[in-house]
């Protein structure tokens, strides 16, 4: 009888800089994710992101230590701008990516007509939640991986994880994402700049502070308030979706879709390696050098320790939104 | 000098997306069948599975209604589909294949590739790659994302002419700004989603959040959130027409739907000024304020007069 196996798992890492990347990389990343300096990926904000030829550089150094390098291309181009995402594809080939990440149909049949040995991972941002979902975009586009919307329980993921002919990612801390990604438009709505087509949510731009009489600090997405924070009180960058809005007839104030926490599965890792994760992801290519190296080398630490009876137990609340943190939909149905 | 004839337009009512009485739901339709201008009607739970169970058996009374009336029924997929149930349900509704089926989520499109369907506004169409690839799959009607401003819009419908599709714009009602897993109908209620008790049958147009200095922003429905202002796109018609839209899609509320169907119908066929069915249709929907900011580029909560 042969021993149940696992392939050892996939540390997806962000880099937002190319000083990033290097946090990454020598804190343990397998892979780092990155974009380019244009709304071609869903975290296009200033100071962030590479340009082709750091891109070029970031291949070659992360080659040379054994690390591989996705391109994030994964917004929905609008018709008249589709040649920007088709260059996107183009860099990312001639940097020699091991991946693109990919959401939108027309870039991804793009991409997988034009190089068809380019891995395609199909982003969150492509909302795949369902063995049939996931079985179109392998059927129609062979894509190699999927990275699971993060509303599914870590046993539903086992399920897809069996049913489905491409690998398995999922996220492990950052943004908890309560939201069908890729099907967003809360942020064009209340401000004019689309998550879909711009790249940006809660830009720095439309977000305003104000500090009110009472003492509290008031937080407006465009011109919504999203938030009244009291003196002292943590809390997360905001953003609507995680804004505290009150019912009809007065009800308090309550976050109607989730409270500001980060999602943190450090725990979880053994069973979602189980279920047949392939690889697991962290969010934040915003986030600062410090909260990379930080997070990366914890889940690495416990990642080369799974399966061990002596796990490490890393604490992360420090750099978790508003200091709290959660598991999300992967805890159970009870989440939803 | 021959005028080239524009391409008339079709109205078309949009899935219900709330959860009214089997009874209420039911006569709704029967009243569209027997009264309202529109050549289509989108039919179909597009929000919860869990609900499904409620209309599943007015069904039958319900199409063969509308069409003895001499409209196209058109059936709408599940916008979220990752439940054991949803799958199931999208499955069901893709399998006779005398159906026609909009696809609300890629989940159908893998049972729909290959033959005719309709593709709904939650599935992403940004551009005129992904319109040819859909249309080559089998898609013969696209109804766009709210989000899409009508530069954008016309390019599709020029893609979409050159091969042999039709572009669907939402006119009217509340747009949907988001979907999740998570039920915020049930939330509100301090319940989850598997045991809602469906507290989301409670207000027929969404449950209203407000931010905290008051100003009404956006609407729960169960797991969808959509805005607060109602969509109207009635000055536009003209523009929209030129841009290549054949199809303004009505998105159903509990005013009399009848009544705005047959402003749309009157503007469209050039019967009515578009100012005076604005002013018309502020009299159905009294207390729904109007936004068409989207169309110009605009935050969509704003009015662009």
């Amino acid at each position: 009888m042969t021993e149940l196996h696992f392939p050892a798992p996939e540390l997806v890492c962000p880099a937002g800089t190319p000083a990033a990347l290097r946090s990454a990389v020598a804190a343990g990343a397998n892979a780092v994710y990155c974009g380019l300096r244009n709304a071609t990926n869903a975290r296009n904000f200033p100071g962030l992101n590479f340009t082709p030829d750091e891109l070029g550089e970031a291949v070659e150094f992360s080659h040379r230590r054994g690390v591989r390098v996705f391109l994030a291309v994964n917004t929905f181009p609008a018709a008249g701008r589709f040649d920007q995402w088709r260059e996107a594809i183009d860099i990312a080939h001639r940097a020699g990516v091991d991946a693109v990440v990919v959401a939108d149909i027309g870039v991804t049949d793009y991409a997988a007509e034009t190089y068809p040995a380019l891995r395609r991972h199909l982003s969150v941002q492509a909302g795949a939640s369902s063995v049939e979902a996931i079985g179109y975009y392998c059927d129609a586009y062979a894509i190699s991986r999927v990275i699971l919307p993060r509303l599914l329980t870590t046993a539903e993921i086992g399920g897809i994880c069996t049913a489905v002919a491409c690998e398995v990612e999922v996220f492990v801390f950052g943004n908890i994402g309560m939201m069908a990604e890729g099907r967003c438009s809360l942020n064009s709505y209340a401000t004019g700049t689309s998550t879909n087509m711009d790249g940006i949510c809660s830009a720095a731009c439309d977000v305003r502070f104000e500090q009110e009489a009472d003492g509290t600090t008031a937080a407006r997405v465009g011109p919504f308030l999203v938030d009244r924070l009291a003196s002292g009180e943590r809390a997360g960058y905001p953003t609507i979706c995680k804004g505290s809005y009150s019912g009809a007839g007065g009800r308090t104030p309550y976050y109607a879709f989730e409270e500001p926490r980060t999602l943190n599965l450090i725990g979880l890792l053994g069973e979602l390696i189980a279920a047949g994760a392939r690889a697991f992801k962290i969010e934040g290519r915003q986030r600062s050098q410090a909260y990379v190296q930080e997070v990366v080398s914890a889940f690495r630490s416990v990642l080369d320790s799974v399966g061990s009876t002596d796990l490490p137990h890393p604490v992360l609340d420090h750099v978790a939104e508003a200091g709290r943190e959660t598991h999300g939909a992967f805890g159970g149905k009870r989440w939803r | 000098m021959a005028v080239e004839p524009s391409e008339s337009i079709a109205l078309t009512l949009g899935p219900l997306a709330f959860n009214w009485s089997p009874t209420a739901w039911r006569d709704f339709y029967f009243r569209i069948a027997d009264e309202a201008p529109v050549a289509d009607v989108y039919v179909g739970e597009v929000v919860c599975s869990k609900r499904s169970i409620f209309t599943e058996k007015l069904y039958p009374p319900v199409v063969n209604r509308l069409a003895t009336a001499g409209k196209r029924v058109i059936r709408s997929t599940l916008a979220t589909v990752f439940l054991p149930g949803d799958r199931a349900i999208v499955a069901q509704l893709c399998s006779n294949p005398g159906e026609l089926v909009e696809a609300n989520d890629v989940a159908a499109l893998f049972h729909l590739r290959g033959r005719r369907h309709h593709i709904g506004p939650f599935l992403n169409v940004y551009n005129e790659r992904t319109l040819e690839v859909l249309v080559r799959q089998g898609a013969d009607n696209v109804c766009l994302p709210a989000e899409i401003p009508a530069d954008v819009i016309r390019r599709i419908c020029t893609a979409a002419r050159a091969s042999g599709a039709t572009v669907e714009v939402q006119s009217f009602g509340r747009m949907s700004l988001a979907v999740s897993g998570r039920c915020y109908h049930a939330r509100a209620h301090g319940k989850t989603r598997d045991g809602c008790q469906f507290v989301c049958d409670r207000e027929p147009d969404g449950l209203l959040l407000e931010t905290r200095d008051d100003v009404p922003f956006l609407v729960v429905n169960g797991n969808q959130v959509l805005s607060f202002t109602w969509l109207n796109l009635l000055g536009a018609i003209g523009d929209l027409r030129r841009a290549g839209v054949t199809r303004l899609r009505l998105a159903p509320h509990s005013c009399d739907m009848v009544q705005v169907a047959r402003i749309f119908r009157r503007v469209a066929d050039e019967d009515m000024s578009g100012d005076e069915g604005i002013v018309r249709l502020r009299a159905v929907a009294p207390d729904a304020t109007f936004a068409n900011g989207f169309l110009a580029g605009r935050p969509g909560h704003s009015w662009v007069g």
